[in-house]
């Protein structure tokens, strides 16, 4: 306890709370409002309606959302079992490899994602790989950039793990790859399944990279918000992003009740 | 997010074939430790090292003239001049905001407990897994030209139209990276304030200290490293953010990411899209090296 005046902590509170709601939970709320709202021209949303939802929940939106979905799981798989094989790789190597493995695998964070999604596109507009105007492309965009927070979160993970664990079954005459399966894996099980979150998140909220590359046909959700707030229409875009969060967070939930029960074993 | 005695330890002891490893842990020899390597390092040299070689040379072969000609047509152009200067200084200062809003607000939480702090804690959690647009989406109908403050300005006074109108200007878009970066600072900060040894705080107080001198010789000195870790992220984040200054729809505002999209999706003009995504990245790659090296100094 910093403040014990009863005073000066009601007054750290309050300046908490001033500082807080505002900042954080109004623009939640107000998203939210909207998205039940036809007008706001006064201090409260007006014209409360479900209409918003009705459209955001069926034809273009609802194949957006499906779009979404899709390109969240696939590159969020394809990005764990990457970086859990990098992170891996990499903590078998020496210390100075294992840094530029580090540095090379990390590096996609520090690049902006538009830049990310522009050199794919470059990349894959000519003859060797031509993906430009495929589904693959969003997909691929998205592996590069989730792939180096799933290597982040693994890497770590492995540096907490107890090797007292793998040397107990080396010692006793488990095969690498045993070792690996058996003991290594399952250990790592919980922070897999944290990273997974994370990268489902990431991916399903991304627009930077998509931006720069989404064919017609293949339009995730979070340029469907743009395209609909960019031509005015904010309470259909604020419905649009409610189900977004909404589709977030029950998955990331879903995510952290397997992983309670990894954990319990 | 566990940090200092868990991510500086086991570092030094997967150093090497060292005697606290014995036996199979570390089975196969070099070459085969090499071959594990590869394929994860050949895909990512594929899709996205292979890629950001092709913006560079791209970057160098414009259509017309030498191979810095591109080059010099962006850098002489005032727009990119003022795109360069607008990111650098908004992101700047959005990390500053950050820094000095997620302090205090950690500060809070973690040594001024109130009933629900945890569940503070745990939004905080929450608020980071959402899309940054988001926030310039909700501040659209807070402060936009018809939004809720000024609905309750002409509700109030009668006028035909309120006086907050500076979304659409870089103001907008610094208030909109402060709300959506500071649970970046705040995160490793309540983290590091987990593992503060309260009984000093305590000495301090019960010596005489102030709240304000204990803050600042006792709890500051420990959150340094938290600070510069969650500062340096923020600062490159903030230098490659493009969702909130998009939806803005601000034309007044460019940023280098904004520049790039423009000039490779608006005008096709792929060798200048090429030149300010190389600027942006030195930039980037610059100050993210400088937290790498920073963040691991500080053991953060």
């Amino acid at each position: 306890m910093l403040v014990h005046s009863k005073a000066g902590r009601w007054a750290a509170w309050s300046l908490f709370l001033f500082l807080f709601l505002p900042l954080f939970a109004l623009p939640l709320l107000v998203v939210v409002a909207a998205s039940f709202a036809t007008h706001w021209s006064g201090a409260l949303p007006s014209g409360p309606t479900g209409a918003n939802y009705g459209a955001a929940v069926r034809g273009e939106s609802l194949r957006a959302l499906t779009t979404s979905l899709v390109t969240a799981l696939v590159s969020s798989l394809l990005a764990l079992t990457a970086g859990t094989w990098a992170a891996l790789a990499a903590q078998a190597l020496r210390k100075g490899a294992r840094r530029v493995m580090d540095a090379l695998f990390v590096l996609p964070v520090a690049v902006p994602s538009v830049v990310v999604g522009l050199a794919v596109l470059v990349a894959f507009s000519r003859p060797p790989l031509l993906l430009n105007g495929t589904a693959t492309i969003v997909v691929l965009a998205h592996t590069v950039l989730v792939t180096a927070f799933a290597y982040q979160s693994v890497s770590a993970a492995l540096v907490r793990l107890d090797p007292a664990y793998e040397q107990a079954a080396a010692s006793l005459g488990a095969r690498p790859g045993h070792v690996l399966w058996r003991v290594k894996i399952p250990l790592l099980l919980p922070s897999l399944n944290a990273a997974a979150g994370l990268c489902f998140a990431l991916s399903m909220g991304e627009l930077s990279a998509t931006m720069m590359l989404y064919p017609p046909d293949w339009m995730p959700l979070p340029v469907r918000i743009f395209a609909a707030t960019d031509r005015g229409s904010l309470f259909t875009g604020s419905a649009l992003a409610v189900v977004l969060m909404a589709t977030t967070l029950l998955v990331l939930a879903a995510f952290s009740r397997i992983r309670t029960r990894a954990s319990y074993r | 997010m566990s940090s200092t005695v868990t991510e500086t330890a086991p570092a030094e002891r997967a150093a090497g074939p060292a005697p606290a490893r014995p036996l199979a842990a570390r089975p196969a020899g070099s070459r085969t430790r090499w071959l594990w390597a590869a394929p994860p390092l050949a895909g990512l040299g594929l899709v996205f090292l292979y890629p950001l070689a092709l913006v560079v040379r791209q970057s160098l072969t414009p259509d017309t003239g030498g191979p810095f000609a591109a080059y010099a047509e962006v850098f002489g152009s005032t727009a990119f001049r003022e795109a360069l200067w607008t990111t650098v200084w908004l992101a700047v200062a959005a990390t500053a905001g950050c820094l000095v809003l997620g302090f205090v607000l950690a500060l809070v939480i973690a040594f001024v407990p109130f009933p629900g702090a945890r569940a503070v804690a745990r939004f905080v959690d929450v608020f980071l897994s959402f899309p940054s647009f988001l926030i310039t989406l909700a501040l659209l109908f807070v402060y936009g030209t018809v939004g809720m403050a000024n609905g309750m300005w002409t509700d109030l006074t009668g006028e035909p139209e309120g006086p907050f109108r500076f979304l659409a200007t870089p103001w907008g878009v610094l208030l909109a990276e402060i709300t959506y970066f500071t649970p970046f600072v705040m995160r490793p900060l309540l983290a590091a304030f987990s593992q503060l040894d309260t009984a000093q705080l305590e000495a301090a107080s019960v010596l005489g200290a102030r709240p304000g001198r204990i803050v600042r010789q006792v709890i500051l000195p420990e959150a340094l490293p938290a600070l510069a870790a969650g500062g340096s992220l923020v600062l490159v984040l903030c230098l490659n953010e493009f969702g909130i200054v998009l939806f803005t729809g601000a034309k007044g505002v460019t940023t280098l990411p904004m520049l790039v999209y423009g000039k490779a999706i608006l005008e096709s003009d792929y060798p200048a899209a090429c030149v300010a995504a190389v600027v942006n990245i030195a930039v980037s790659v610059g100050l993210f090296g400088l937290y790498r090296v920073v963040g691991k100094r500080a053991g953060a």
